[in-house]
């Protein structure tokens, strides 16, 4: 496996494996969205207890496990690139991490406009909710860290060690539902033996999934792509791409 | 098709404005990451280009100089 | 100071109150959820080893279900009081207040409020605790034979 690797440690290959990918994603999370985004919102039945209120499901759950799948990915990225000295898997941790706080607002402010109506709070300091604002946190103070620091080696390593640091958190905000008392209910996704789901409910929800997993790895390409021509303006290839105008 | 009508649709049952609350701030975050991010794209690699323009610019007027 | 090195010690501060701030919030979640949580039988029994009881107008939170045919809606008032149980004896509960949408009876609530009597609470919020399972009513009604109704309000300004 490394062998084959390898090879997208250097820039110019990872560059042109972002290209081959970019188009694949764009279609996935295109499609899935609208898919997932109709179907839920006038195709599933309403809920038996929460009626129409529940659709927000339909968002609030992707993103929610987004914002935790971004954050191992970044923090694989930040391993590989502490441990193996690849600057490719640092330019990935920065490169996804303004996607997973993106996907990590998304949903606290779905969340509260979910808990409004049906809990009766925006928000509780429930030990699910402040977890995964503390993960909010993390997203940023990975990205503040990069850029704070003149030299990009150092604000590199920084912001890849507070990411493997802030892994503790993870397990934290999924296991929060069951060690601590909260007022968050348990998963629903991963009891899909007992189906606490509808089928009904649960297709459209599995779609959104995949189509929020597309944007994720999405825009995470774009910047990636932006990242490398940054690192590496000053070499040949990336002055021919641009002056090809690609 | 759970709704009756368009009016039914956008009313959720009452939960309208909850529900158009979510998914309107969830476009709004998607856009706004995926925009910024395509115009960085651009905006660095005009600054590239420009980059090349001058180095150019400076070579010929080297070049002119040593004739 | 060099403007780098002040950048820099600006952001280690920024970090370190970051890391701080987020686990004082931690803290204080942990502490809401733990120290002032009590079902209604911990309420009356007495909570954890020590049987530690409540005192009588501390602050405090109580999760359990609204006992069934105990919601008691003022005529005139948003005033409402019920009674809250989970295995053992109940809790009465009085709230000033529109309810959450979820709340009925059978429905598991958590409230927060001041302790007036051994077995009586002066609530100021009262949150509907629901679970993870969601599915169409017809499947529910099929499944559960329970019919959810929103509950009516005397008042007829609920909205």
């Amino acid at each position: 496996m490394w062998k084959w690797l390898h090879p997208y440690a250097k820039a110019e290959r990872a560059y042109q494996l972002c290209n081959t990918l970019l188009p694949y994603f764009a279609v996935i999370t295109l499609v899935c969205l609208v898919i997932g985004w109709v179907w839920g919102l006038a195709y599933a039945p309403a809920d038996y207890q929460q009626k129409d209120s529940y659709r927000i499901i339909f968002i609030h759950v992707p993103s929610a496990i987004l914002s935790m799948g971004a954050y191992s990915s970044m923090a694989i990225a930040a391993i590989i690139a502490l441990v193996w000295q690849i600057r490719n898997a640092e330019l990935a941790v920065i490169s996804i991490a303004p996607v997973g706080a993106a996907m990590t607002a998304i949903a606290l402010l779905t969340g509260a406009a979910w808990g409004k109506p049906m809990w009766g709070a925006w928000w509780v300091w429930d030990a699910r909710l402040t977890s995964e604002l503390i993960l909010l946190f993390l997203y940023f103070g990975v990205l503040s860290l990069y850029h704070a620091f003149e030299d990009k080696k150092s604000a590199g390593r920084a912001a890849c060690i507070l990411a493997v640091v802030g892994v503790i958190n993870l397990p934290i905000i999924h296991f929060s539902v069951e060690w601590w008392n909260t007022l968050h209910q348990g998963s629903t996704i991963t009891k899909f033996d007992t189906s606490a789901i509808d089928p009904s409910m649960l297709w459209p929800l599995l779609i959104n999934i995949v189509a929020f997993a597309g944007f994720v790895g999405l825009v995470t390409l774009i910047r990636l792509k932006n990242e490398i021509i940054q690192h590496e303006k000053h070499r040949p290839w990336v002055r021919e791409l641009v002056g090809r105008g690609e | 098709m759970q709704f009756e009508s368009f009016s039914e649709f956008l009313a959720m049952g009452g939960y309208g404005f909850y529900v158009w609350l979510s998914f309107g701030s969830c476009s709004a975050i998607l856009l706004a990451i995926f925009i910024s991010s395509l115009r960085d794209g651009y905006k660095l690699r005009d600054e590239v280009r420009a980059q090349m323009r001058r180095e150019e610019r400076i070579k010929q007027a080297k070049q002119q100089e040593q004739v | 100071m060099n403007p780098r090195r002040k950048k820099r010690l600006l952001t280690v501060v920024a970090i370190v109150f970051g890391v701080g701030s987020a686990i004082g919030l931690m803290l204080y979640a942990l502490q809401e959820n733990i120290n002032l949580f009590y079902t209604p039988s911990e309420l009356i029994n007495g909570k954890g080893e020590s049987h530690e009881k409540p005192f009588i107008g501390q602050k405090l939170r109580i999760g359990g279900m609204v006992v069934p045919g105990t919601v008691e809606r003022d005529e005139d008032s948003l005033d409402v009081s019920f009674k809250l149980a989970d295995t053992g004896p109940t809790v009465t509960i009085r709230y000033h207040g529109i309810l959450p949408d979820l709340f009925r009876e059978g429905q598991g609530i958590v409230a927060q409020g001041t302790l007036v009597e051994t077995n009586v609470i002066e609530a100021f919020e009262v949150l509907a605790k629901h679970d993870e399972e969601y599915m169409p009513p017809e499947v529910a009604e099929a499944l559960k034979g329970i019919k959810h109704e929103k509950p009516k309000y005397n008042l007829g300004n609920e909205n």
